[in-house]
């Protein structure tokens, strides 16, 4: 299938549906997720600041696919000299800071009633989902600051592959430090510590969220193909 | 309870501006994106028919 889809005029007939499809699973699945989770009762412990998690959670898992596609694109770009492999790194770049800065202001949102502080440096859960912060936002600096386009894709694929060591970290942080952010709570030895009435929620909303980075991260990478299109004519235009 | 105060007790100040950052988010994604689109591919198209 991914090799079908490295031709650009198949990616382009298929991610033309695949967009609305994708976007239509997203709304569904979130909406379903948010009604269901809006209603569940107050936890013991946390009280109706459990609603948090249903945007907070999701946009981390968000934030995490985005830098897996990022990496996994670049990796293809760079040992492949796949030009559509590049475009779609670069459209997954905007959309995993937009979901890694939704994760850390709503966890901040939620950290300040449950631990007393907006913001831990010593959390190694918060503080490696800070430098992923980062690390989207120099992906995007990096490619904005340098003109020659095959320069800005090779360095742009170096960071992104060597930023991939923080993914495992950011996952097993809560296992490998103390912290104040909670442990693996779903994917845990024993089965999910959650009870269903938040646990299906949160997986409704968590698929929501994958499904909307899809449909944004295709029809992304075909805003990318038709600007690289129209930047290739317009240099014909100026060369004729 | 009041139609003016929102569900959450004492902790809506910091649910509902979670959902409020959230939505924003959502909207500049989606914007963004589908302006992206559009303009490029208008200027694509543009352009193979001025060829």
């Amino acid at each position: 299938m991914f090799a079908a889809l490295a031709n650009p005029l198949r990616f382009m007939a298929f991610s033309r549906w695949a967009v609305p499809i994708l976007g239509l699973a997203a709304l569904l699945l979130t909406g379903a997720g948010l009604a269901l989770g809006l209603s569940a009762p107050p936890d013991y412990q946390q009280g109706d600041t459990v609603w948090i998690m249903f945007v907070h959670v999701p946009a981390a898992w968000a934030a995490m696919l985005a830098y897996g596609c990022l990496g996994g694109a670049s990796f293809i770009s760079l040992v492949f000299r796949h030009a559509l492999a590049d475009q779609a790194a670069k459209a997954a770049a905007p959309l995993g800071a937009a979901f890694t800065g939704l994760a850390l202001v709503t966890g901040s949102l939620w950290g300040r009633p449950m631990w007393g502080a907006w913001w831990v440096w010593g959390d190694a859960r918060l503080v490696s989902v800070l430098v992923l912060f980062l690390l989207f936002l120099a992906y995007l600096a990096l490619r904005a600051s340098i003109d020659d386009e095959a320069k800005a894709a090779r360095a742009g694929e170096i960071l992104a592959l060597i930023g991939l060591i923080n993914l495992p970290i950011i996952h097993f942080s809560v296992e490998w430090w103390n912290t104040l952010h909670q442990g693996e709570s779903i994917l845990r030895p024993g089965g999910p510590a959650l009870a269903p009435v938040y646990l299906l929620p949160l997986l409704l909303t968590g698929a929501g969220y994958s499904f909307a980075f899809g449909a944004l991260w295709l029809a992304r990478t075909r805003a990318e193909v038709w600007r690289r299109r129209a930047t290739a004519l317009a240099l014909q235009a100026a060369l004729r | 309870m009041s139609p003016l105060v929102l569900p959450g007790g004492k902790y809506a100040l910091y649910i509902w501006p979670a959902y409020g950052v959230t939505a924003l988010g959502f909207a500049w994604m989606i914007l963004d994106t589908l302006l992206r689109a559009r303009r490029w591919k208008r200027q694509a198209e543009r352009l193979e028919r001025e060829k």
